[in-house]
């Protein structure tokens, strides 16, 4: 167990370096060139110039270049924004807000797509079984902006349960139906994955046996049917946490968090080029961490591959 | 190694008396697109208190279907549309989900077919002992049920088992697994124990140590069993009565030496006379009047095993002079497999196999999984390279031989396989399967391919209508004819057959076997027979090289290894063969 969760961090190594060798290469592609820019119309002296080129490295070549920008990931030194502010400040920020709500949605996505994926696996064909499929389909065709406006419309104007923005310091209570509508949004490959693999694991040779030596038959759903569909559908929530992360970009700029996405997207808007390259080197590492935690999931799950080759 | 158990020994303490199972003219029913499609119709039988009863048939006779219906483990499509079944005086037919409950496990053990797929792979052997005792009130939580289910595996002949049960079932062999099942059936002390092909999956030796187990475990709680197999032989020597399955009806029931001694209804006959094991015997008995019986009985006809051995043994005589075909010496393949972490040590396959196979004659290769005679035949068809040693075919080194050479070469050697679903491309039509070949090697124009194809579908009797026909359209016999007219369709002079009359049942087996006998004489064929089953040995090969471990113990021609073989392995091989212990009335 401890060798195989090794070798996965191990394998982490490379991937980040690629990634962001990867980043790098394409910011450093983008034409232009940000310290001309700097003198606007009447240009720089080119004595100034050359002491700010030397001072961010950028006489360097690149590969140089690229070193001290990983220097920078490693001492938390991600640079400074236009406005003179520190990105790893920002990101400190807006990154716990982004993952408090990345968090809830993903309960509240396994809970709903478990449970519903389980009732209809099991009721194959049945009332439940069709209208859960035409409700996932529906999820699945609706992009996340009308679905976020429609929470908005309804249970925020209507009803009147939630507020329709979130406030600066984003409260829990706040972030519910945000959370609701990233969690609906991708709940449906839950509902149908689980379902599939409850399916499949029902006609299972082993549950034909536990029904034969005389489990009850909730017994054996529990222990037997939905343990196994899980290790699939585990793989799935884990991958969608890092999509909700970096995916939150239209949901929080609906709502109004103050969150990585929303950050961003300004940030884009802009052009404040190392803000997104610190977002997207951040983004990077939580996709990788989240993969790293569905693999040691998956192997918790399934002895074969703890104790495999 | 134990010798066949006779069907009633004076050590056995069964009780037998009064009917415990009385199934009465069931009706089962599986519910397709055609509508309701009958696959059990109006099956009767008795099983007395402390008995075993053995069903036979072939695939889709409907003999699992009628036992799981005992326990109505059957699959969703399948309803009892008919019929009772009586269980100590209960009709389970009439139970409730919920009181079925409490017969299945404590009243009625199960022990399923295939030891890979039926233990939960997620959950710890022990966990899975322990929750069947604890389900049945046979123990409680905890520590109760841990001590119980250590002594349950125990007495299913797990050694160790206190260490073993905390690992998983894929740590386990495929026998370890089958002791753990017949451990977990039996684990209630049930009345009756229903086993459907309980060793149909494992090698012919420990197929023997797990039946011989079981009854031992049976006579002494003086269980009932419900034995179900396709193997005649097995059945006959471990049930005192069979119950002879056809297309979903009961052709033939009573006590099992009689049934095989004297069998009435045709299908019996055939049966009896394509068991391989049984067979073989026949050919010790008097050949006449087996020839003449085949004559009264004209369904037969097609697959007379007798007389295709001996017409092999006529021609074989004739053979000997011919220089070897293919020539094996020292032959030796190491693998380096991962012992977990960063290493990996080696595994030697093969260790230095020697044998070789005159033109136009049989070797078998025989051994138990693990013993590397399908790596022998990779090595052979030059799938693989050898780690050392020389394979030489028609006089040319194998390993020297490249490009165009070996392309030569390998249309002259062609493989079948074991598996005939696996084998064939699904998306194939049997035509062009079987030109693929040709194609390939760009053997002819697209009309002369063609008519080769008719040729060949009919040198393997194969109808020529079958020609756009699809893999899925065909049953498992004409398929693996199929897969031998693609061997052939090169005209090659060797063919190597991997297990490729395994996977088949007893009727359709003899029916290949006879065809391969035949096509050999007619093309004068060279055959590298890889198989587990030596019963099959007799019919087909002229030598046998009986492979453990990677090694050859045992090489010698067939009939000085079935009559008097030298190495204790090959005895307990032989001994090992389901039925050989029964002798039939000529």
């Amino acid at each position: 167990m401890l060798w195989y969760i090794l070798r996965r961090v191990l394998q982490v190594i490379p991937v980040f370096l690629g990634a962001t060798l990867l980043i790098y290469f394409m910011v450093f592609a983008l034409p232009g060139d940000p310290i001309a820019a700097l003198g606007g119309d009447r240009g720089l002296n080119p004595a100034v110039a050359d002491a700010i080129r030397a001072r961010y490295h950028l006489d360097q070549p690149f590969f140089i270049q690229y070193l001290y920008y990983l220097q920078g990931i490693f001492t938390g030194d991600l640079g400074t924004t236009f406005s003179g502010q520190k990105v790893s400040d920002i990101l400190g920020r807006t990154l716990p807000v982004t993952f408090r709500l990345a968090v809830m949605a993903i309960i509240i996505e396994a809970i709903v797509g478990i449970l519903i994926g389980l009732v209809a696996g099991l009721r194959k064909n049945g009332v439940f079984d069709t209208v859960s499929l035409l409700l996932s389909l529906v999820l699945i065709s609706m992009p996340i902006f009308v679905l976020a406006f429609l929470a908005q419309f309804v249970f925020g104007i209507k009803l009147g349960w939630a507020r329709t923005t979130v406030s600066g310091d984003a409260p829990l209570n706040e972030l519910i139906l945000p959370a609701f509508v990233l969690a609906f949004f991708v709940v449906a490959n839950v509902i149908r994955l689980t379902r599939t693999s409850v399916i499949e694991n029902l006609d299972a040779d082993f549950v034909r046996t536990a029904t034969a030596k005389g489990l009850s038959r909730p017994r054996i759903i529990r222990v037997h049917v939905l343990r196994n569909s899980l290790i699939p559908v585990v793989t799935l929530i884990g991958t969608d946490f890092g999509l909700l992360i970096v995916g939150a970009t239209v949901t929080e700029g609906i709502f109004n968090v103050p969150g990585v996405g929303n950050t961003l997207f300004k940030a884009i808007i802009l052009s404040e080029a190392p803000t997104v390259v610190s977002f997207v080197t951040v983004f990077v590492i939580v996709y990788l961490l989240s993969n790293l935690l569905v693999d040691v999931l998956y192997a918790f799950l399934d002895p074969r591959i703890r104790y495999g080759k | 190694m134990s010798q066949p158990t006779p069907t009633t020994s004076p050590t056995d303490k069964r009780r037998i008396g009064a009917p415990l199972l009385e199934i009465r003219d069931l009706q089962v029913s599986f519910a397709t697109q055609a509508g309701m499609v009958p696959a059990v119709n109006g099956v009767s039988l008795t099983l007395l208190q402390g008995e075993t009863l053995a069903i036979v048939g072939e695939s889709g006779s409907g003999k699992t279907t009628t036992a799981l219906s005992v326990i109505k483990l059957l699959p969703g499509a399948a309803e009892i549309t008919g019929g009772s079944i009586l269980f100590d005086g209960v009709d389970l037919t009439k139970l409730s989900e919920k009181e079925l409950e409490s017969v299945r496990g404590k009243q009625i053990g199960f022990v399923p077919q295939d030891p890979m797929s039926n233990l939960n792979p997620v959950w710890r052997i022990g966990f899975q002992v322990e929750e069947t005792l604890v389900a049945n009130g046979k123990a409680q939580r905890g520590r109760d049920a841990r001590e119980k289910a250590i002594a349950v595996l125990e007495s299913a002949g797990l050694g160790d088992a206190a260490q073993r049960m905390r690992q998983y079932p894929h740590q386990f062999s495929g026998g370890m697994r089958q002791r753990v099942l017949i451990g977990i059936g039996l684990s209630s002390t049930p009345k009756l124990l229903i086993a459907d092909e309980p060793t149909s999956a494992l090698d012919v030796t420990v197929q023997r140590v797990i039946l011989d187990h079981l009854a031992k475990l049976t006579a002494e709680s003086g269980t009932s069993v419900l034995f179900i197999t396709h193997d005649l032989g097995l059945a006959a020597e471990r049930a005192q009565k069979l119950v002879v399955m056809y297309k979903g009806r009961v052709v033939e029931a009573g006590p099992s030496v009689e049934l095989l001694q004297n069998p009435q209804h045709p299908y019996t006959k055939r049966l009896v006379a394509a068991a391989p094991s049984l067979a073989s015997h026949r050919l010790q008995g008097s050949a006449s009047s087996i020839a003449a019986r085949d004559q009264r009985d004209a369904e037969s006809a097609d697959v007379d095993l007798a007389r295709t051995a001996e017409e092999r043994a006529a021609h074989a005589a004739s053979a000997l002079a011919a220089p070897p075909a293919v020539q094996v010496e020292n032959l030796t393949k190491v693998f380096r497999i991962s012992s977990g972490k960063l290493r990996s040590e080696p595994f030697t396959a093969v260790d230095s196999v020697s044998f070789s196979i005159a033109k136009g004659t049989t070797t078998a290769l025989v051994g138990e999984s693990g013993s590397g005679k399908s790596t022998v035949a990779r090595l052979v068809l030059k799938l693989d390279e050898p780690t050392s040693g020389r394979i030489v075919v028609d006089g040319r080194d194998l390993s020297t031989t490249r490009g165009k050479d070996l392309l030569a070469l390998r249309r002259r050697m062609q493989p079948v396989f074991q598996d005939p679903f696996g084998s064939l491309d699904p998306l194939y039509n049997i035509g062009a399967t079987i030109a693929e070949p040709l194609v390939a090697h760009r053997v002819g124009n697209a009309r002369e391919q063609q008519a080769r194809v008719l040729e060949l579908l009919d040198q393997v009797s194969l109808p020529k209508k079958l020609v756009d026909r699809y893999p899925n359209e065909l049953s498992g016999g004409q398929r693996q004819r199929v897969a031998i007219a693609r061997a052939l369709a090169l005209k090659p002079d060797i063919v190597v057959l991997d297990e490729a009359v395994s996977a088949l049942d007893v009727l359709v087996q003899a029916q290949i076997l006879a065809l391969l006998g035949e096509l050999q004489s007619e093309l004068d064929l060279t055959y590298l027979f890889i198989t587990h089953d030596l019963a099959v040995v007799r019919l087909i090969a002229d030598n046998v090289c009986v492979m453990r471990k990677g090694r050859i113990v045992e090489a010698a021609s067939t009939s000085e290894v079935f009559d008097n073989p030298k190495e204790q392995y090959t005895q307990e091989l032989l001994a090992a063969i389901p039925g050989a212990g029964i002798t039939l009335g000529a």
